[in-house]
């Protein structure tokens, strides 16, 4: 209510230039990880603001990219060996994205050449990568859909290609589920809004992916004090024997 | 009822995780074994991540030892000389396993070898205790003359530096026990298993050590190396995942009571028998791993 009221003061600051604006908002700011954790579902919604607030007759597209830290890779592939399935060959990817997410009111290829898409990243296929090594750019590419497939399966990375609603040709929305095993970190989320192949507007908002609480302090503690929680991890599972040994010499 | 696991980095079903720690530990309570070479690549078929698997296992063993530890110290079972020559041993072995393995991930080939030693180790041991087991119940024949089986291997009699082991009635180097701890601080590190199914036919059958005290002091051998090995998990991969052990030890340390009563009540060649399928299982599994198409040929390394 209050952020609507906002967004009413500031209308007409906004609506006074020549290009729509997006005003773009996400359900929540952060997304908290606790020992209960089975994936989350984030809503990325907002508004559309056109210059007047006419709304056109050929009402623009919209795309929403959620897209979690970059992190260098190294992506192996098996081979038969002698009869042995082994790790044979492997690539870098020095610039992965440990999760993304695109959603698009239409397929992404209807709304923007591929020229386009490449420079926004719209779309898995779009993806900068940055494959290192100097491989040829056949075992590049073969690396790059084995990793899309992986990440594609395990969830990480998605394509809804119809997931964005837009209603009344301003406000728009878009679900999308992150699962379990997300790594944590700063998550940006990006809107673009698409008419006639270019993109007409861009905003962008982060979101905090971390763990808290037990979840937080043990992450910690495993990486900062090793020998402490190490210790701990011995004396946990000494006692917890000790305990059933105990329990169980007055039973039998 | 789902559980986050915070260094995994997944959620898993902790009742699952519970029953699987209190099968484990029923088998370890009825065969005296570890039961990490169970534990380890069950988890792994579960999908959790193989180092936080082997080092989680790792950090379980030392629990699920305890009760067996104390059983035979009070009985005097623990050779505690023997014993310490043997962990000072472990103790080196698993510093070298850890580095072995921070060798292997960096090549891209630990998966490979850890199966590759788990169906070499399990195909062996298991093939042996299943001849004996058979041999015990009687669908076997014995060979007719059984050759005598000399007291002491005669290559480890002739190891320079004897010292004397009262309680194991042994007269030996200390370098044997020695070098067979630091090869199961070697496995126990790389394979997440306390190496009791090899330690003890080793002492009974190289060293020639008194049966009284053979397996009281590979359990505690096996307790020690493991809880050093937890503190190098700790720090050097930082994989050992508290959550996941506990939920193992929970069903872990009451399955191995529940089977320590089970196995007064079962025949021992019985036992020896089980426990020789269950292994051979395992090594097959693994093996079928090795030369199957495997479900993902690509797989992602975190630099």
């Amino acid at each position: 209510m209050r952020r609507a009221l906002i967004l009413l003061a500031l209308a007409p600051l906004l609506m006074a230039q020549a290009k729509p604006v997006l005003v773009p908002d996400i359900s929540a700011r952060s997304v908290e990880i606790r020992y209960s954790f089975t994936g989350a579902q984030l809503l990325l919604f907002g508004a559309i603001l056109y210059p007047g607030g006419r709304i056109p007759t050929d009402k623009a597209d919209i795309v929403v990219v959620l897209k979690g830290p970059v992190e260098p890779i190294i992506v192996r592939e098996k081979q038969k060996i002698a009869g042995i399935w082994m790790n044979a060959d492997s690539n870098r990817f020095r610039s992965a994205p440990s999760f993304y997410a695109v959603a698009s009111s239409r397929p992404v290829r209807e709304l923007v050449d591929e020229r386009t898409a490449a420079i926004y990243e719209l779309g898995l296929q779009d993806l900068q990568l940055s494959p290192g090594g100097g491989a040829l750019p056949e075992k590049e590419r073969r690396f790059e859909a084995g990793l899309l497939d992986l990440r594609r399966r395990s969830g990480l990375y998605a394509e809804h290609p119809n997931g964005v609603e837009i209603s009344e040709g301003v406000l728009y929305r878009a679900r999308i589920t992150i699962p379990s095993q997300v790594p944590v970190g700063t998550y940006t989320t990006e809107t673009f809004l698409i008419d006639d192949g270019k993109v007409i507007a861009a905003a962008t908002r982060d979101v905090q992916i971390g763990k808290a609480g037990f979840e937080r302090t043990v992450a910690l503690a495993a990486r900062q004090h090793g020998f402490l929680y190490g210790l701990a991890a011995v004396l946990m599972s000494l006692s917890l024997g000790w305990s059933a040994a105990m329990l169980f010499r007055r039973r039998v | 009822m789902d559980i986050y696991l915070p260094i995994a980095g997944q959620s898993v079903n902790a009742l699952l995780i519970v029953a699987l720690g209190g099968l484990v530990g029923m088998l370890s309570g009825m065969f005296g074994v570890g039961g990490g070479f169970l534990t380890t690549p069950l988890l792994i078929f579960y999908g959790i991540p193989p180092t936080v698997a082997v080092a989680s296992a790792t950090t379980q063993i030392t629990g699920a030892s305890v009760s067996g530890v104390y059983a035979h110290w009070r009985r005097g079972g623990v050779d505690l000389k023997m014993g310490g020559v043997m962990v000072a041993g472990g103790a080196v072995g698993s510093l070298v396993g850890a580095f072995l393995f921070r060798l292997l991930q960096a090549s891209g080939q630990i998966d490979l070898v850890i199966g590759f030693l788990y169906v070499l180790l399990l195909g062996g041991i298991g093939g042996l205790m299943l001849k004996d087991a058979l041999v015990g119940i009687g669908v076997v024949q014995a060979p007719l003359a059984p050759a005598k089986r000399p007291h002491h291997n005669r290559w480890i009699a002739s190891l320079p530096l004897r010292w004397r082991f009262y309680a194991s009635g042994l007269y030996v180097s200390p370098l044997a026990p020695l070098a067979l701890g630091f090869g199961a601080g070697i496995l126990t590190v790389l394979l997440g298993v306390g190496g009791g199914f090899i330690l003890v036919p080793a002492m009974i059958y190289l060293l020639g050590m008194a049966a009284r005290v053979v397996i009281g002091t590979s359990l505690i051998m096996i307790l020690a190396v493991s809880a050093v090995t937890t503190m190098i998990h700790a720090m050097t991969t930082g994989a050992v995942d508290i959550v996941l052990a506990f939920l193992l030890l929970i069903g872990g340390v009451i399955g191995a009571q529940y089977g320590a009563i089970l196995a007064t009540r079962i025949k021992p060649d019985l036992l020896r028998l089980a426990l020789a399928v269950i292994i051979l299982l395992v090594a097959l599994r693994m093996a079928i791993g090795l030369a199957w198409r495997p479900d993902e040929i690509y797989s992602i390394e975190y630099l």
